[in-house]
């Protein structure tokens, strides 16, 4: 699988940003940065290729592995042929979310999906994986050309949220969101999404919205960061991993409420021990999902999806 | 040895003889006066010196839009099965409990039918004193039957939102009423209904970032504060302090947002004389 640069050791370079952090004085998003590093610290000193215990915190620092691959590292090896295009037409092109046109076993796709950036540079380029306004319109721009051309979409998510910037709330962070929450499900051709990483709430829903929604074994999907779960509801920083169990994020709770309809499993230790081999799994998942798709009538495609959609209720009648 | 002696016990304060005012008047956040709540409650909870928009609990905003007060309300018994088996320092059972006993409602928002300047209309209204109007699964039920119900009977929906987003506590299922509720409402499109969206103080996260933004008409009470990120966060992560008015409806207005923003008095007049124009001959 094609990767950037070999990482020299990723917790030398943890372990000096927390250092940096904490040297001046910290303020409230300092602290939260600071919890987010010991975590990735936490998970890097495992042992590797040690099973995971299937504990939802222990997920959370799974799915958000600094080696875990990320959406170009899938692109590169499930795809080929694959041709970056870029811009909404309206005001920018967003790196935090990338997208554009490949080959799937031969056949013609689009494919859009989150950017996590890899080293410091990487990160700041791709904003940490959160896209803008921009991000959205463009996806869901990609996804309009794939239905002109009959092109299945598949959707790589993988972002910790939608960025909670001050030009992302004037250009309409949330109408970016809602629209494509609104219009993808008209889109007339088969969606396949996948949730690989990390799936930050509303910033990752407005591009998992499909046909068939595939989940990686230590992949999360979550209302809120269990960081700020804690905060909100315990009012500190400290309950992060209670906060994780209760919010019920794993693939396999997701598929017990019916949210994902396959959990596709990772090499022994995570998908970071073993890049091809998670990309192998991920690869006959797809296949299977747009094999089962492809027959259908798009108007029965299109009534299944709401079909789907109209079914996601728990409720009870008092 | 002492100096001074005490030979009388010293002074006590007399028994309580204050008036008993609590709960009689409330200070206005805006202009900081205080103001009698029979004032408020006959003046649309508007603040009768500066006009600042206090929150309307959801059967006073259903009683405000409809006719005399009156409407029929539906699905009302729809509640929380707590699908999580939530609990952080409280259960989140207990949580909903005492919402309950304190809104008499079983949750969030309540879906009305009934008449606004004799045209047929179905409102649904979020309730901000349950968990903070917050989006799970019964909200998200509610508004999808509303949408039915819109398409079934070729009514007009409005909806008038009071949600910091989506609740915590139903977790992903919260998240995925945005979509169930975003999908109903593309296929009210295609039945030709009008939406109007009413955002009021304050409207945020997953409902403005699904159905509150997504009116054939958004609009919104005046000094309303609506975004995506609630400022804290957004100030904490850019490490500024975010200028006066930023995400007030005045700010979403100038930026294209909404179509209008509509003081309360006016509210009813407004969605009677848009829905009018909307109505397909």
């Amino acid at each position: 699988m094609a990767r950037p640069a070999p990482q020299p050791d990723p917790a030398v370079d943890i372990e000096k940003q927390i250092a940096t952090l904490e040297a001046g004085s910290p303020s409230e998003a300092d602290r939260e940065e600071i919890e987010r590093l010991r975590g990735q610290l936490e998970i890097l000193r495992r042992t590797p290729g040690a099973k995971p215990s299937g504990d939802a915190w222990e997920q959370v620092l799974i799915a958000r592995h600094p080696n875990r691959p990320y959406t170009l590292d899938f692109i590169h090896a499930l795809f080929t042929d694959f041709t970056e295009l870029h811009g909404d037409r309206r005001f920018a092109d967003d790196p935090a979310l990338i997208g554009g046109l490949a080959r799937f076993e031969g056949r013609p796709v689009a494919v859009v999906g989150h950017q996590k950036g890899r080293d410091t540079e990487q990160r700041v380029k791709r904003n940490f994986g959160m896209p803008n306004p921009e991000g959205y319109r463009k996806a869901l721009r990609l996804m309009k050309l794939a239905e002109k051309f009959r092109l299945p979409v598949v959707c790589l998510v993988d972002t910790p949220g939608a960025y909670p910037g001050k030009g992302a709330e004037e250009r309409g962070q949330a109408e970016a969101i809602a629209y494509n929450l609104k219009e993808i499900p008209k889109i007339r051709t088969p969606i396949v999404v996948v949730v690989h990483g990390e799936g930050g709430s509303g910033g990752a829903l407005a591009i998992a919205i499909g046909d068939r929604v595939l989940m990686l074994e230590n992949a999360i999907y979550s209302v809120i960061a269990p960081e700020s779960c804690s905060s909100i509801l315990w009012r500190d920083w400290n309950h992060k991993q209670e906060a994780a169990r209760a919010l019920k994020l794993t693939a396999r709770d997701l598929h017990g409420f019916g949210l994902v309809d396959t959990i596709v499993p990772e090499p022994a230790g995570g998908a970071h021990t073993d890049p091809p081999g998670a990309a192998a799994n991920l690869k006959a998942a797809i296949s299977a999902a747009l094999g089962a798709l492809t027959p259908l009538s798009m108007d029965n495609l299109i009534s299944l999806r709401h079909e789907r959609l109209r079914k996601l209720a728990t409720f009870v009648i008092e | 040895m002492a100096w001074f002696r005490k030979d009388k016990p010293p002074l006590k304060a007399p028994p309580e003889k204050r008036v008993q005012t609590e709960g009689l008047w409330v200070k206005c956040e805006s202009c900081k006066q205080i103001v009698w709540k029979g004032d408020l409650e006959g003046n649309l909870q508007c603040c009768p010196k500066c006009g600042y928009h206090f929150k309307m609990t959801a059967p006073e905003r259903l009683a405000m839009l409809f006719d005399g007060g009156h409407y029929t309300e539906h699905d009302a018994g729809l509640a929380s099965s707590d699908p999580l088996g939530f609990h952080d320092t409280k259960a989140y059972r207990d949580r909903l409990k005492q919402a309950q006993n304190q809104t008499g409602m079983k949750d969030a928002l309540a879906t009305g039918e009934g008449r606004i300047e004799d045209r047929p209309a179905i409102v649904c209204a979020m309730e901000f004193r349950f968990i903070g109007g917050s989006m799970g699964a019964v909200v998200g039920e509610k508004i999808t039957r509303a949408i039915d119900r819109a398409i079934a009977g070729k009514l007009p929906l409005i909806v008038v939102s009071c949600s910091g987003g989506a609740r915590m506590m139903e977790g992903a299922i919260s998240l995925m009423q945005m979509a169930k509720i975003s999908a109903g409402l593309a296929r009210l499109d295609e039945a030709g209904q009008p939406f109007i969206s009413v955002l009021t103080d304050p409207t945020t996260g997953g409902v403005t970032a699904s159905y509150a933004m997504l009116g054939d008409l958004n609009i919104a009470e005046p000094g309303a504060l609506i975004g995506f990120a609630g400022p804290r966060v957004i100030e904490q992560t850019i490490r500024q302090k975010l200028p006066e008015g930023f995400q007030r409806a005045e700010f979403l207005l100038e930026h294209g947002m909404l179509d209008a923003i509509v003081p309360r008095k006016e509210l009813k007049g407004y969605l009677a004389r848009t829905l009018g124009l909307l109505s397909r001959s």
